[in-house]
């Protein structure tokens, strides 16, 4: 861990003139006797993306973004300034905007700075820098080429690979030292399929954090290519999808974006607090069937919503949510924490050093049952079988959640029989999962595709879950 | 350099600044070897502040500087990004930029836009209005809002908070043709979200406001009264059984048809041949009483541009002349994939009108007599590439022109095209807030899941 400090500091605080030990000057310019803590978030942030689309490699971009938050925290009030410029009169002077958030008084101190012990979840690789771009342009092209040999009726192939390194350095006066280096890459397929005159298209990608050379070992990128011309070529043969209340089964893995909807939102700290999430004041009531336990966990090696640490350098964890249909846990930052008297869990997390952090999901998955997932689709007498979305929203004070099916089937008399085209999925978070009826032995996490957006902030996060059957919801389709 | 809202107004010695920087960076991508270049700087500042229950809840100040470049080596490109603009990290930008282009393959469609379609003379619309806030002036506007809302009924039980944002931005483009382009723009906003509770469980809904200049906000309390108002009147939502019925869209919720409308016909999508508006030009999409132009010029506009993102000279033109489809959303890219000549629309619409009608909301919903009035939709579930509509919804059942109860947890679905053909009237309740300016939308049919 010592190690990370040194390098981010060699990278956020040595360019400016800077050293750890001068952060201790601007604390005893945050803090006061109206503050109850204050964070530095020092960031520097590359990335590289390249796309190929109509067979050509046409683009490619480069970015470089760097910075420091300054927050004070006074009860509920927190006043915040950034600067993208990481020297000493810069930091103080945002410094100074942030405490006018509390009354000005003599200046305080806060508690000595110490390294926080943490696991690294993840090698501190430059991913850019683990492939040459010769190759990367040659997988753009690969993919590209496997997917037109694929099939005659795939028009357009577009792919995406990119690429982004994180540093972070992060110092709360409660004397948290720490830091973090972030690799996080991404690739992603999208087909155009046309036949009689109809067309339609099919996506697949993934990734975590790790380099590109691990991204694209075993063949991960052919299997995307191989994903997206099927789910292109199954919506060419869809059929509207119907209307109204009926059973549904969702398939494993990204699907589980109904867990991060239904409830997920709902279970963070701050919604709590307020008073605002539907769920607030119910722990240790049932808000879910009996066997199914959700859990939130941040310390997964690798993942895409995984974090060794948390934006406030709080080591993330799991987080039961839900055990055995009882609501059992809540996501904190330190701020929600401190108000609820309860402990972080390593969910403060913020899109950059430019915006506040919050209570937020990192991957949120439901444990496997013991259901066969044969079994479960031959349960269902009329139904749909939706296995792959797009995204969801929630309303977090009513519950409402809805997701919208990319790729669903109808099942009649227990057997998958035509595609639909998609549809929106909609209900109650909890009342839903009070409906689920069995779950499948098949638990999946996703590949690694999802962005969370809350309050105007985007962050990575990962879903997943087994087969799931849920014997009534609405289905928004047309038929 | 620093642009503040409640400092000296420096704005336009900063814009000289960027544009020199534009100017430089242009200059240093020819010596690097480019055949071509353009580069774009900016800097946005702003104050936010949040209240809730009466409280400060955050303040913050922002800054976010760029400078962006695009490289062109003939027909290949490359682009790169900074947020320092310290003379080495654009020097090193540059060169990121030059080396992309190294890998890329030459594309016949890339490069500046046509000269001949440059802006030449850029006309004052009216943008800049800095808002001399302080954080205590703020903060209270935030309160008065809030509180205004809270007073109006003992059901509404908490807040979700109210906030106050002033901004300004400031953005140079350059291109090796010779165009340099400046223009600085505010932007104000207000806004509250509270929270009612019955027996039946707690509602949330908000209201907002958004305009170029600080006088030009509606009232405080007529903000959070508003707020109030659509708050309360959610308690109680039923289901809607499964129907086929009329659905009449408010103006916050019409907007985003007109949104789906203006993506389908956009040069990306098109020529991707992503779009179930591929090789509609010139036929009938809407009926013949529809007509949509798109206005860049307006003063105050929130939408408002003298010029694109590539320096093309923006201008007022239909996009649909009785309910037909009169032209394309183009930049000089997707206008040359298409064989086509660009709209002055690269990085987007400007301001969107589409022509009112001489019906007010009480009236529509008198011409629809029983249907689903939508005031928020929720969710994706637009597929542009096949026009499949689905998404959930919430707003009221509609009994003989009369609203009968609120109603959620339904989903609404049809067709784009066949949502766009059968429409039945707008509506003269144009909403202000957006650079999309419409009525009310009332649709024939569509299909509602519910029960």
């Amino acid at each position: 861990m010592s190690d990370l400090i040194r390098t981010a500091e060699r990278q956020l605080l040595t360019p400016g003139g800077l050293a750890t030990r001068d952060l201790d000057r601007v604390f005893a310019s945050l803090m006061g006797p109206a503050i109850d803590a204050a964070d530095l978030y020092f960031q520097h942030s590359r990335s590289e993306a390249w796309v190929l689309e109509d067979g050509i490699v046409k683009d490619g971009s480069h970015s470089i973004e760097q910075g420091v938050g300054v927050r004070a925290l006074s009860g509920e009030k927190a006043g915040f300034a950034y600067s993208d410029e990481i020297v000493l009169p810069a930091l103080l002077e945002a410094a100074g905007a942030a405490r006018a958030i509390a009354h000005a008084g003599a200046n305080g101190v806060g508690k000595p700075l110490a390294i926080a012990p943490a696991r690294a979840l993840y090698p501190p690789v430059d991913p850019i820098d683990t492939l040459s771009n010769e190759a990367k342009i040659a997988v753009l092209r690969e993919v590209d080429a496997y997917c037109r040999a694929a099939d005659p009726r795939v028009q357009q192939v577009i792919v995406s690979l990119a690429a982004t390194l994180d540093t972070v350095l992060i110092a709360h006066s409660d004397g948290t030292l720490a830091a973090d280096v972030r690799p996080l890459v991404r690739l992603n397929v999208q087909v155009i399929a046309e036949a009689d005159g109809r067309r339609e298209s099919g996506s697949s990608g993934g990734g975590g954090r790790y380099g590109l050379d691990e991204l694209l070992a075993g063949g991960r990128a052919r299997e995307f290519a191989r994903e997206a011309v099927r789910s292109a070529l199954v919506n060419l043969e869809a059929v509207p999808a119907p209307a109204g209340t009926m059973t549904v089964v969702l398939g494993p893995g990204w699907p589980g974006v109904l867990l991060h909807e239904a409830i997920g939102h709902g279970f963070e700290g701050d919604f709590n607090r307020k008073g605002t999430s539907a769920f607030a004041g119910m722990l240790g009531e049932a808000v879910a069937a009996r066997g199914v336990t959700v859990v939130d966990d941040g310390a997964l090696p690798g993942r895409r919503g995984s974090l060794s640490i948390d934006d406030e350098g709080t080591p993330t964890r799991r987080t039961v949510l839900v055990e055995d249909g009882v609501m059992k846990g809540v996501m904190q930052d330190k701020l929600n924490a401190r108000l609820m008297r309860a402990q972080p869990t390593g969910n403060g997390r913020r899109e950059s050093f430019a915006h506040l952090p919050m209570p937020r999901m990192t991957n949120t998955y439901m444990l496997p049952g013991a259901h066969d997932p044969g079994e479960i689709i031959a349960s269902v007498g009329r139904g749909l079988y939706a296995v792959n979305f797009g995204g969801g929203q929630v309303d977090i004070t009513n519950g409402k959640f809805t997701f919208s099916a990319s790729e669903a089937y109808l099942i009649e008399n227990g057997r998958i029989t035509r595609p639909v085209k998609g549809a929106t999925l909609i209900g109650a978070g909890a009342e839903v999962l009070k409906r689920v009826s069995m779950i499948g032995n098949d638990l999946k996490l996703d590949e690694g595709v999802g962005v969370c957006g809350k309050d105007g902030q985007s962050v990575p996060v990962g879903v997943g879950q087994p087969t799931l059957r849920i014997d009534s919801m609405t289905v928004g389709g047309t038929a | 350099m620093n642009l503040s809202v409640d400092d000296k107004d420096t704005s336009l010695a900063d814009l000289d600044r960027l544009a020199q920087i534009a100017q430089d960076v242009v200059a240093r991508a020819r010596r690097s070897g480019a055949s071509a270049a353009d580069a774009a700087a900016s800097i946005d500042t702003g104050l936010a502040v949040g209240v809730r229950l009466g409280e400060v809840e955050t303040v913050e100040r922002t800054r976010d500087r760029a400078v962006s470049v695009t490289v062109y080596f003939g027909q290949r490109k490359g682009s790169a990004t900074t947020a320092d603009l310290d003379p080495a990290s654009i020097g090193q930008t540059v060169e990121h930029a030059c080396a992309i282009a190294r890998h890329t393959e030459p594309d016949p469609a890339n490069g500046l836009a046509d000269p001949a379609l440059l802006a030449s003379t850029i006309p004052d619309l009216d943008l800049w209005h800095p808002w001399d806030l302080t954080p205590a002036q703020a903060i209270a506007l935030g309160v008065e809002i809030e509180a205004a809302g809270r007073a109006q009924d003992a059901r509404i039980s908490n807040s979700d908070g109210a906030s106050v944002q002033s901004g300004g931005s400031l953005t140079a483009y350059a291109n090796s043709d010779g165009f340099i382009g400046c223009e600085r723009a505010t932007h104000h906003s207000v806004s509250v979200a509270l929270i009612a509770e019955d027996d039946a469980g707690m509602q949330r809904d908000y209201w907002y406001d958004s305009v170029r200049r600080a006088a030009d906000f509606a009232s405080p309390s007529s903000i959070g009264i508003k707020a109030a108002q659509r708050t309360l009147a959610r308690l109680g939502a039923q289901r809607l059984s499964t129907r086929q019925c009329p659905v009449l869209f408010a103006p916050e919720a019409a907007r985003s048809l007109i949104g789906h409308f203006l993506s389908a016909a956009s040069g990306g999508a098109l020529y991707r041949r992503a779009s179930f508006l591929v090789d509609q030009l010139g036929q009938r999409l809407f009926p013949p009483w529809l007509q949509l132009v798109e206005r860049p010029h307006i003063p105050r506009g929130l939408g408002s541009t003298a010029f694109d993102a590539e320096g093309v000279a923006t201008r007022d033109s239909d996009l649909v002349r009785d309910g037909v489809l009169a032209r394309y959303i183009l930049g000089s890219y997707s206008a040359r994939k298409l064989g086509l000549q660009s709209t002055g629309n690269a990085g987007g619409v400007q301001n969107i009108v589409l022509e009112p009608g001489a019906d007010d909301l009480p009236a529509l919903l008198r011409r629809m007599g029983s249907g689903l009035l939508v005031t928020e939709l929720m969710g994706q579930g637009v597929s542009l590439i096949t026009g499949d509509y689905s998404r959930g919804a919430s707003g009221f059942w509609v009994e003989q022109g009369e609203l009968a109860y609120p109603v959620e947890e339904i989903t609404i679905a049809g067709n784009l095209r066949d949502m766009y053909a059968n429409l039945v009237a707008v509506g003269s309740d144009v909403d202000p807030r957006s650079h999309i300016l419409t009525g009310s939308l009332l649709l024939e049919r569509m299909t509602i899941a519910g029960e």
